[in-house]
């Protein structure tokens, strides 16, 4: 196993100034594995193979082992008790199982879930499922900032909730709910609380004793290790009991069964491990990366807008809407910088992100936005190089747009009756 | 998504960006789509003797075909009587520049957009047809 806390070079500002473009800044959709990560795999994919469930022999015994550490530096990174991590596939299963799990088993004696209108998909689908199933669902609003108001979240819970599941980050902004205040309201409440932490452990403090959480949900490859696995702990004291999604063998206690992918337990082992490490070091660089590219910016031209609270955000996240440029031309104009847009024209279904209409912004403004996540790898000269990319092209594009001429010729565009299509 | 050579020449390239002033009453102008909707198109002509288009402009907000779509309509309809260039059809557009069924909405708003120009162009010199009937 490599030392987790040997720097190798990456993310250091002293990478050699030669650039990959297109520069990815798009860490919120995945990241690429941390070259310590996939060293630490290599071995479970040919000499160590064995399947971890296999009893009889060494090749079993040292799979399992290794597939029992890992599960410890997971557990250690959020403050948990090893016993209570169970692999999954990833982020997406792990919300289904938590959800569906949970409705299953207790639905005779409570019917209820509250979520927001920002989460994941997965959680949202997850959700609809259920109410076809005949469990309530309540979606919360946020506020413009993203934020849950703990208020509303208080009034909307009933004698008859299950569990209260509000992720910690937001995928597409960043922005950080207040866990431990949610955690600690849920626990006085009697009721379940579960987080999609994907995006945020490894890279904020996550701590299910402090934070009252009792499932959460944990993603391999948005913390620099690989795809195909995550983890959900589910609290043992006081017990949640889940009715598995997977029926089979029995692993994971039951929970999930299904032989596990060794290697890919190793490196979500790993990964988490350098994560605990490296945290504090790292959330500091990329502060001051997320910085630049924001002075660097919105300083510089005007009406771009911060999509959700700047504060209350992990540091390698910025969302911006750049009004009079849609967001996918936008997208091609930039395409030396691999970033992400909530423009309608980039889904299938020609709807604006519906995250960004959560909080508010305008339908108008959500076609106009970019994600920018930059992360382990992203170097300051990236970040320059993104900085003068988007100002080139917003100001060609606006060039090009009607709204910005009318604008700038004095015209309200509220004013106008256009005519919807 | 990736993107067809065509639709990537006219975004990377443009023509015939800009506008002309829309009072002057040899301009036709035409406004179409809506801000919320993620697409607006501005498409001027310029109409000279025999009611032929001897120049066209176009600002568009929109994604790369919507860009592309009003680029190549501008293209299309120069020199072209306005008779002829209000039989510019969206299919034409979206065939020439072979785009997916999801962006087919962009070259509908490229045809709207030149029937516009040429409806207002009309209005303001007298040819409306139906005001004269």
């Amino acid at each position: 196993m490599n030392d987790p806390a040997s720097s190798n070079g990456h993310g250091s500002d002293a990478r050699p100034n030669i650039m990959t473009l297109p520069v990815y800044m798009d860490y919120q959709a995945t990241t690429p594995c941390d070259p310590r990560v996939v060293q630490s795999m290599l071995p479970y994919f040919t000499e160590k193979f064995g399947n971890p469930h296999s009893r009889s022999h060494k090749y079993g015994w040292e799979a399992e082992e290794a597939v029992e550490h890992a599960r410890g530096q997971v557990a250690a990174l959020i403050g948990a008790d090893e016993r209570e991590i169970v692999y999954t596939s990833g982020a997406t299963e792990s919300n289904n199982l938590a959800l569906k799990g949970l409705a299953a088993f207790y639905k005779d004696r409570k019917d209820h879930i509250i979520t927001t209108r920002t989460e994941h998909k997965c959680v949202l689908d997850s959700c609809r499922h259920l109410e076809q199933d005949g469990i309530k669902v309540t979606y919360l609003p946020v506020k413009p900032d993203g934020l849950v108001d703990l208020d509303v979240l208080a009034q909307a819970i009933t004698d008859r909730t299950l569990v209260v599941s509000i992720m910690a980050v937001n995928n597409e902004i960043g922005v950080i709910q207040p866990i431990a205040a949610i955690g600690k309201l849920c626990r006085e409440r009697g009721v379940f609380f579960h987080t999609d932490a994907a995006q945020a452990v490894g890279k904020i403090p996550m701590d299910v004793e402090a934070m009252n959480i009792d499932l959460m949900s944990i993603s391999g490859h948005k913390i620099y290790g690989p795809k195909g696995i995550g983890a959900l702990y589910v609290r043992r004291k006081p017990r949640v009991r889940l009715k598995a999604l997977i029926d089979g063998g029995g692993q994971e206690r039951g929970m999930r069964s299904g032989t596990l992918p060794t290697p890919l337990c190793v490196g979500l082992g790993e990964a988490c491990a350098i994560a605990q490490v490296v945290m504090a070091a790292e959330n500091e660089r990329l502060r001051r990366l997320q910085r630049r590219l924001y002075e660097g910016i919105v300083k510089a031209i005007p009406d771009v807008f911060v999509n959700g609270d700047l504060e209350h955000r992990i540091p390698g996240n910025l969302n911006l809407s750049f009004a009079y440029v849609e967001g996918e031309s936008l997208l091609m104009a930039i395409k030396d910088v691999a970033v992400s847009s909530g423009s309608a024209c980039t889904s299938a279904s020609l709807e604006p992100s519906y995250v960004l209409r959560a909080l508010g912004v305008d339908e108008e403004l959500a076609h106009t936005s970019i994600r920018f996540g930059i992360g382990r790898f992203t170097t300051e000269a990236e970040v320059e190089f993104a900085i003068e990319t988007v100002l080139k092209h917003v100001g060609r594009l606006r060039e090009m747009s009607p709204l910005w001429e009318m604008v700038q010729e004095g015209i309200d565009l509220k004013s106008i009756q256009w005519a919807e299509h | 998504m990736a993107y067809n050579d065509k639709v990537l020449d006219h975004y990377e390239n443009p023509r015939n960006v800009g506008s002309f002033d829309k009072a002057d009453p040899a301009i036709g102008t035409g406004l179409v789509g809506a801000p919320a909707c993620g697409d607006v198109m501005k498409l001027q002509i310029r109409v000279g003797a025999g009611g032929v288009i001897e120049d066209a402009k176009f600002k568009t907000f929109g994604c790369g075909s919507a860009i592309a779509s009003s680029s190549l309509v501008t293209e299309w309809v120069k020199g072209k009587t306005i008779d002829e260039a209000e039989r510019v059809k969206n299919t034409d557009i979206a065939q020439h520049l072979a785009l997916p069924p999801v962006k087919i909405h962009c070259s509908v708003l490229a045809e709207d957009a030149i029937k516009a120009a040429i409806a207002d162009y009309r209005a303001k010199s007298g040819l409306d047809k139906a005001k004269a009937s």
